[in-house]
């Protein structure tokens, strides 16, 4: 239950952390508050050889508005921060709402934003939060940086589309549109505990009433944080009504998912919470989106 | 073996600078480096929250942190909170209201209410249940942990001096 050796990097700028990350290579590996990476190396789950400890850089803490009424979320600002930020509050209040879900204060304390993205745990939610928001991650390599859409952010568990050699900067919320809701709804074994499923909804109405954008999220119910496809486009044109979010609720358990049986639950129970889950958190989106300027 | 890094950080308020491998947890640093064995080592892997310390003022598990990474930074331990002769509030409290039955898990239970304490004169029960639902008491003392804490903010909030009654001898 202690960690091997490793040798120890404290870089204080974000130049200084990709120039050490190029000279570590391969056995590098990134801490950030270190909430998922130090237990497994407590565990020898993990081996890095090296660390690279962004603590020590103060330009990756910030949260500041957007251009475009959204919120830009530095990688090593705290979740707790994140928690009870007023900006992250008004343009994504579902980030605001989930991260009680997120362990417990004192991993909140020191827990990161980048972190909880970076981990790329398909149980995290968050990370299912935020893809359902419409989230990019700003990726900076020594040659430069890149967007990356949420939608393409998750290679597989524990596998961001981020190379060796680069870093998570930055994530960036997008404003919520006019007559949209959200919501994020989970089962958990205990309060603070990982979810057994989670069930992250964004929806936007049109002038008419009629859901023109529809974002269903899931986690643990593959090897990443997924967009339940069909629920989500068959409530793309239509007016919402009881029916509609059953039937997109049956279509991401039955159609979107294929999840594995585990010491925490059956498959057969995940589908179950899938649907279950899903139909809360797009009826209570729907009803948000509804009554926000409506 | 990986060169030994230097540390320096407060603790308790008062400076301390040792020589230690970077894979060294905090924990096992405030313990054996220092010898401050007031907080406990319980599951290594920030679950069980015994080792919960204050960190620039705030709760965190000092198992999940290595100790370069406290460098330049202010820690709190349980042995910060008061002394044999004048207890802090918090620990008169556990006393009084019996919120330590084996004792294992108080120090990350107490760490973790002091900032809440400070900021909250009157807790909710179930304000009190979420700031330590991330402490496990496997005595299921949890009732009067509860209480404890609840005590705890009515002797803060009354501004009362912690008064020693009981003698030590006893």
């Amino acid at each position: 239950m202690k960690p091997a050796s490793f040798d120890y990097y404290a870089p204080t700028t974000i130049a200084e952390a990709l120039d050490v990350l190029a000279e570590v290579g391969y056995g590098g590996k990134v801490l950030a508050g270190g909430q998922s990476l130090v237990p497994a190396m407590n565990f020898r789950m993990a081996l890095p050889s090296a660390l690279i400890d962004l603590n020590s850089i103060p330009e990756l803490d910030y949260i500041k508005p957007a251009g475009d009424g959204g919120v830009l979320i530095g990688a090593m600002t705290r979740d707790t921060r994140v928690e009870f930020d007023p900006l992250v509050a008004k343009a994504a209040p579902m980030v605001k709402e989930t991260m009680p879900h997120v362990a417990h204060p004192q991993i909140r304390n020191r827990g990161t934003f980048g972190g909880l993205h970076a981990h790329a745990d398909p149980t995290a939610q968050i990370p299912a939060v935020t893809w359902a928001l419409g989230a990019r991650m700003l990726v900076r390599g020594k040659e430069g940086e890149r967007w990356v859409d949420a939608s393409e952010f998750y290679m597989g568990p524990f596998a961001p589309a981020i190379e060796p050699n680069e870093l998570l900067v930055e994530v960036a919320l997008p404003p919520m549109p006019e007559k949209s809701g959200s919501s994020f709804k989970q089962v958990a074994r205990q309060h603070g505990a990982q979810g057994l499923v989670g069930a992250a909804s964004m929806v936007v109405l049109d002038d008419t009433g009629r859901c023109k954008e529809a974002r269903l999220v899931l986690t643990s119910v593959g090897e990443t944080v997924l967009l339940a496809v069909n629920a989500s486009q068959m409530l793309v044109g239509e007016v919402p009504s009881a029916e509609l979010i059953a039937a997109a609720a049956e279509a991401a358990a039955t159609q979107d998912i294929d999840p594995g049986s585990d010491i925490h639950c059956t498959a057969e129970y995940r589908r179950h919470l899938t649907r279950v889950l899903s139909r809360q958190s797009l009826t209570l989106a729907f009803e948000r989106a509804a009554g926000r300027g409506g | 073996m990986t060169e030994k890094v230097k540390v320096k950080m407060t603790v308790n308020g008062r400076g301390y600078e040792r020589e230690v491998e970077p894979r060294m947890l905090l924990v096992d640093f405030i313990r054996n480096e220092l010898g401050l064995t007031g907080t406990h080592v319980g599951c290594e892997h920030g679950v069980c929250g015994t080792c919960t310390i204050l960190f620039d003022g705030q709760p965190v598990r000092s198992c999940l942190i290595f100790a370069p990474q406290a460098n330049g930074h202010d820690i709190q331990t349980v042995e910060g909170l008061g002394t044999i002769d004048k207890l802090h509030p918090i620990q008169e409290a556990f006393w009084e209201a019996h919120g330590a039955q084996c004792g294992f898990c108080t120090p990350g239970m107490m760490m973790s209410v002091v900032p809440f304490l400070a900021e909250n004169k009157h807790p909710t029960d179930d304000e009190i249940r979420e700031v330590v639902s991330g402490n496990l008491c496997r005595c299921t003392g949890y009732q009067h942990i509860i209480n404890a804490v609840r005590l705890a903010a009515e002797k803060m909030a009354e501004g009362e001096q912690p008064v020693q009654e009981v003698s030590r001898e006893n």
